[in-house]
């Protein structure tokens, strides 16, 4: 099976930005369907349909949904649309493509959680995407959508914008909502969780774009329909983000389960002319890298990538060919998790900032074999020692880069030159 | 002494009470004062907005440092963000960028003499099918090539 468009159906369709495009496509439809059943009932729909966090933990949505006490305080529901991480944009396509899809499952998600209040926090830079949101939450509240009494039932809710300012952390949910809350997007320590003390202190439920989106279609077609598509433990569509030496680089939806190599093969054009697959990451700069043997084993699931000890993620999948070094690659995600850990916890904040120095040093040709093994070492302790991922996704590239490509960090120390590329650093690039 | 325009601060004032708690405003009215001074935010618009919000200013300066899109130094007319995170690396930003440096004699954070351009390395904006891409202000350029990149610079003014 090759694309199934079930998110992305109509996105071709310029229309489909506005209300009156996007209800010709019956749009609200099921929102209107979601307002005359008992919230409960959807609650348990989206268990049963075994929906994951889009956004990269992969967590079951249903369960996530039902950990909100019943102590009557009123719950927040928070979109996370700060897709921050590296080489991922499906949910930026999805806001300006289909805005109005993302509300209609954010006001059907908020009346299965009974909340009268949600947010969609979006990442500073997306400032075309923000402005669409803006626009359909403004047509929404004038069809009636949103606000008192939404189509008679009673039900009561709003819905606003909140652009972050340039921090992959806030990506994070309770970096989020501190960010939200006008503080530095520094995360929590949890527990508890954001469903029991979460935005103000109050029950919060943080979900991913494109989990909320996929609420709509699991009311449209039903749990059994919806579990046609996808594995056993990983159902549904999901969208991914593929980058890097592809001839068609692009976001896909396709079935979770889907073999790898299809993907880059049938959708994405296959590898550019005469180059050979040497890598590929899977789920963002955070997942494990898998060598080419495993990109060719590997299906497009949580249980599968798993099993290869990296992950799914947020679905970004970077496509690195024979022509790269990986020295070089590690040193660029190396800088970024430097540049991106929030100075909270310890570990984080100085054991990033050693993996750059590190990657820098051998990278420069002023490395040693014994900088191989510190970089390991100083990832190795950098893992589950901190308050939130950030710290392990620092770590996790790093153990994977180096133990499957340990001859070309050799090469690099031995050298002083690229084995790849058979020149320095400061030849690359300057 | 900076001031916000009469519009600027009945932004900040409705910001004020468009969340449940009036520090969220901060974010915002950041963002506010940067784009009416020239693009970036001084110690005077933090001290204005302090006094105008009622909020200290040591509150509001553990925001404006903690995110990178506010400014702490003045930068060019265009502030020119070239991303160098892995999928734009790939497709050769870190050329372009040393290029473009090269081409109007600068350095990263630096303003061009003509005071037109700042260019800054930044990470993934999200782009990655259309690498190379840059953001000039609040437009991305996607699908670039060094040639296209040089063109779109040389058309501001």
């Amino acid at each position: 099976m090759a694309e199934s468009k079930i998110l992305t159906e109509f996105y071709s369709d310029d229309n489909f930005r506005g209300i009156k495009g996007y209800m010709e496509k019956k749009g609200y439809e099921m929102l209107k369907k979601a307002l005359k059943m008992q919230p409960a009932e959807i609650v348990g729909l989206v268990k049963e349909s075994g929906l994951r966090g889009r956004g990269g933990a992969g967590f079951p949505t249903g369960m996530k949904w039902s950990f909100l006490p019943n102590n009557g305080e009123p719950r927040y529901l928070l979109c996370n649309a700060d897709e921050g991480e590296p080489c991922t944009f499906k949910d930026r396509m999805m806001m300006e493509r289909a805005p109005h899809q993302l509300i209609e499952g954010m006001i059907i998600s908020a009346f299965a959680v009974q909340s009268k209040k949600s947010y969609i926090y979006i990442r500073g830079e997306y400032v075309f995407a923000t402005k669409v949101i803006e626009a359909a939450i403004e047509e929404a509240y004038k069809a009636g959508f949103l606000g008192k009494n939404i189509l008679g039932s009673g039900f009561d809710h709003d819905m606003d914008v909140y652009a972050g300012a340039g921090a992959y952390i806030c990506g994070e949910e309770t970096g989020m909502i501190s960010s939200l809350e006008g503080l530095k997007g520094q995360p929590k320590l949890k527990p508890p969780f954001p469903a029991v003390k979460g935005y103000l202190g109050k029950p919060t439920i943080v979900n991913n774009v494109e989990t909320l989106a996929s609420v709509i279609y699991i009311l449209r077609d039903g749990v059994a329909e919806y579990r046609k598509m996808g594995t056993q433990k990983s159902p549904g569509t999901k969208l991914f983000s593929v980058s890097g030496d592809v001839v068609k680089p692009g976001n896909y939806e396709v079935p979770l389960g889907y073999k790898l190599i299809d993907l880059i093969e049938k959708e994405c054009g296959g590898l550019k002319p005469g180059r050979k697959l040497k890598a590929v990451i899977p789920g963002g700069t955070s997942a494990p890298v898998l060598n080419a043997d495993e990109a060719t084993r590997a299906t497009l699931d949580y249980e599968c990538l798993a099993g290869m000890n990296s992950m799914l993620g947020s679905g970004s999948i970077v496509i690195i060919d024979d022509s790269r070094c990986m020295v070089d690659m590690i040193d660029v995600i190396t800088h970024f998790y430097h540049h991106e850990s929030c100075g909270q916890c310890t570990p984080c904040r100085e054991g990033t900032g050693w993996l750059h120095k590190l990657t820098r040093a051998i990278i420069s040709g002023q490395g040693t074999e014994k900088d191989i093994d510190t970089l390991c070492k100083v990832a190795d302790n950098m893992k589950g020692r901190t308050i939130c991922a950030l710290s392990d996704a620092a770590a996790l590239p790093v153990l994977s880069f180096v133990p499957k490509f340990r001859e070309e960090f050799e090469y690099y120390v031995r050298e002083g030159i690229s084995k790849v590329k058979g020149i320095s650093y400061a030849q690359m690039h300057h | 002494m900076f001031q916000l325009s009469t519009e600027g601060q009945s932004f900040v004032k409705k910001e004020l009470t468009r969340y449940e708690t009036k520090e969220s405003a901060i974010i915002p009215s950041l963002y506010r004062v940067q784009k009416e001074n020239g693009g970036w935010v001084s110690p005077e618009c933090i001290a204005h907005l302090s006094q105008l919000m009622d909020i200290p200013v040591a509150r509001i300066n553990e925001v404006f440092h903690f995110y990178t899109m506010f400014n702490k130094e003045p930068v060019g007319k265009y502030h020119v963000q070239v991303c160098c995170n892995v999928a734009c690396c790939m497709a050769g930003t870190r050329e372009m960028l040393s290029g473009f440096l090269k081409d109007y004699k600068v350095d990263q954070g630096e303003i061009t003499t003509d005071g037109r351009f700042t260019f800054t390395q930044v990470e993934c904006l999200g782009a990655c099918d259309k690498a190379p891409m840059m953001q000039i202000n609040d437009d991305y350029h996607e699908g670039l090539t060094t040639e296209k990149a040089k063109h779109i610079l040389q058309g501001l003014k």
